[in-house]
């Protein structure tokens, strides 16, 4: 009899663990949210935390191929854009059935990650930053151009998807449990994909490309699956985000929104499975209090993610994470 | 007759003004340990590059096992079986011994992507890696990060990574690179385990171990190959030894 190998003995840098028992906690409360916010009021509260989940979702999508491949893509709110967009023009042309329109825009945003990660896995390092970053231009500029589609006004949805009788999504309650269901999927999804032979192989890749290739690992391709995997998802969370607001504008393809993401993701963790959740919340609740009392919040948060990095600088997510060090000398 | 493995044929490299490989011929015979060796600067490495895919030559072929892989990509060609190691260590320095060993385990499937199924469930997948740590003396260290390990166990490490693909012809760039007597001698022994099992290409320093491993040594001088044959006719060739002129001394010390 061989001796059993053990692979679980020791968390590794490959283990990403949903925390089954926390998740149920945050789970619970996340459920009893709106409940707790009552009716008169609280509707605004339930509509931000719906904002907050929907940028957890692109923000984890982002961390996927940032902190796990390695990639850092600098145009990731193109693939929130084109999938905002596509539930706006749908709309425009009479298709409201989230059934239909929600799973296009991400096989819409998805496409496009796979035509932009196609040319731009290509490249390397900052040649990749600038690539990517060029074609999350060139989309907002294209879309600026396209008066049909209300060029840089933006776009006004007549109403919210429809998505199931009893169910109304123009219900800031109902929307924000889809919402809920749809993020506490793509977590979930995205925890078995990482601890799936592919997870491995990905955050492999990140920590030695060259050595990968050299064992026969078909590199590009892994990475630009992972790259569109990413893109279908932000295109679900840009669906999501259309639906919120009811209006769709270039500005979400803009620049400074990728640069958001990445924020979160940094502040949340960068390869942390609740890293993008935890940095959409910290980072939109921020911004909501500071901008209570001044118009210039956004040189408060600028000092509070000084102050983050500097006491936590792998992200919040890191604090949770229990000590692992000294096992090894 | 026996078989030929791997045949390179004129190939040539040229960096601006230096030609780094110039007409370089070799051919490695089935289940031989192939040894290439030349002085600082000849162009071994280079010559590695090309065969395993990370550098493409100007012109020249090199043939595997019958097919033309001149122009293939890295990993392609180790999924037929040409696998290299690294000069300088390229492991996975934050994963454990028995996680690299693991991913190199599963290399030539790797093509058929898996989503969803635990990768900590593949069970097979981590005993063959866990095999192939004992064959390389990792044996006790499966759970040790390779990052931790001492300088001769990362080149341990690093042999049985291209080793758990299985593969036809090993690449071996400088193996005992940087290593001491001990660890030297240790390496030696584990090639000489691996002896009839797996065709090897061996560049190598260390001209004791070569002339007690090789079947066959080449010469490598100025990107040429000069010399090719059994241990004492390079000991006996001129042009060896004229191209070792300032290592004059060690190859007859190395003939005992």
């Amino acid at each position: 009899m061989k001796p059993a190998i053990s692979t679980s003995a020791a968390p590794s840098l490959l283990d990403h663990p949903l925390h089954a028992r926390w998740a149920a906690v945050l789970l619970l409360a996340l459920v009893a949210f709106p409940l707790l916010m009552g009716t008169n009021g609280g509707e605004f509260y339930v509509s931000l935390a719906s904002r907050i989940l929907i940028f957890a979702l692109a923000a984890s999508s982002l961390n996927l191929i940032l902190g796990y491949g390695g990639m850092l893509s600098f145009g990731h709110a193109a693939f929130v854009g084109l999938g905002a967009y596509t539930v706006a023009i749908a709309m425009q042309s009479g298709l409201t059935s989230a059934w239909i329109v929600w799973p296009l825009a991400m096989g819409v945003a998805g496409l496009g990650a796979l035509i932009v990660g196609a040319i731009s896995l290509r490249t390397q390092g900052v040649y990749f930053i600038m690539i990517t970053l060029a074609f999350a231009q060139m989309l907002y500029f294209l879309v600026v151009s396209l008066k049909t589609y209300g060029g840089e006004d933006g776009l006004s949805m007549a109403r919210r998807s429809v998505l199931a009788p009893g169910l109304d999504l123009a219900r800031e309650r109902d929307f924000y449990y889809v919402t809920l269901a749809l993020v506490t999927l793509s977590i979930w999804g995205l925890a078995r994909l990482l601890n799936a032979h592919f997870g491995h192989v990905l955050q492999a890749i990140r920590e030695n490309e060259v050595r990968m290739s050299a064992i026969g690992y078909p590199v590009y391709r892994y990475k630009l699956v992972a790259f569109t995997l990413a893109g279908a998802l932000a295109g679900l969370a840009g669906a999501l985000l259309a639906n919120l607001g009811g209006f769709v504008s270039p500005s979400l393809m803009q620049w400074s929104q990728s640069g958001m993401l990445m924020i979160m993701v940094i502040l949340g963790g960068v390869g942390y499975l609740y890293g993008g959740l935890m940095g959409a919340v910290f980072f939109l609740l921020m911004e909501e209090l500071l901008s209570t009392y001044t118009i210039h919040w956004q040189l408060g948060l600028g000092a509070v993610l000084l102050l983050v990095v500097l006491v936590a600088p792998n992200g919040l997510a890191s604090l949770f994470k229990r000590a692992r060090g000294g096992r090894h000398v | 007759m026996s078989e030929i493995v791997l045949q390179v044929e004129q190939l040539v490299k040229r960096f601006g003004g230096l030609t780094a490989t110039d007409h370089a011929q070799l051919s490695v015979e089935k289940g031989r340990i192939h040894a290439l060796i030349g002085p600082n600067g000849a162009g071994k490495t280079t010559l590695i590059h090309q065969i395993s895919g990370a550098l493409q030559p100007d012109s020249g072929a090199v043939h595997f096992c019958g097919e033309d892989i001149t122009h293939m990509p890295m990993h392609q060609r180790a999924l037929r079986g040409l696998v290299r190691s690294y000069q300088i260590t390229s492991i996975f320095q934050k994963l454990s011994v028995l996680d690299n060993l693991a991913l190199s385990v599963q290399a030539r499937s790797g093509s058929s992507m898996r989503f969803w199924r635990p990768a900590r469930a593949e069970h097979d997948r981590y005993a063959q890696a866990a095999v192939v740590a004992d064959r390389v003396g990792l044996g006790t260290q499966l759970n040790v990060l390779a990052g931790a390990l001492s300088h001769g166990q990362q080149r341990q490490l690093e042999l049985g990574l291209a080793l758990a693909v299985r593969p036809k012809l090993l690449l071996l760039d400088e193996p005992m690179a940087g290593m001491g007597p001990d660890e030297s001698e240790n390496m030696v022994a584990l090639l000489q385990g691996l002896r009839g099992d797996t065709t090897i290409l061996l560049v190598e320093h260390d001209m004791d171990a070569v002339f007690r491993l090789a079947d066959t040594i080449s010469t490598l001088v100025f990107g040429k190959v000069i010399a090719s044959g059994t241990a004492q006719q390079i000991k006996d060739n001129p042009d060896v030894r004229r191209a070792y002129l300032g290592d004059e001394a060690i190859l007859p010390a190395a003939a005992h």
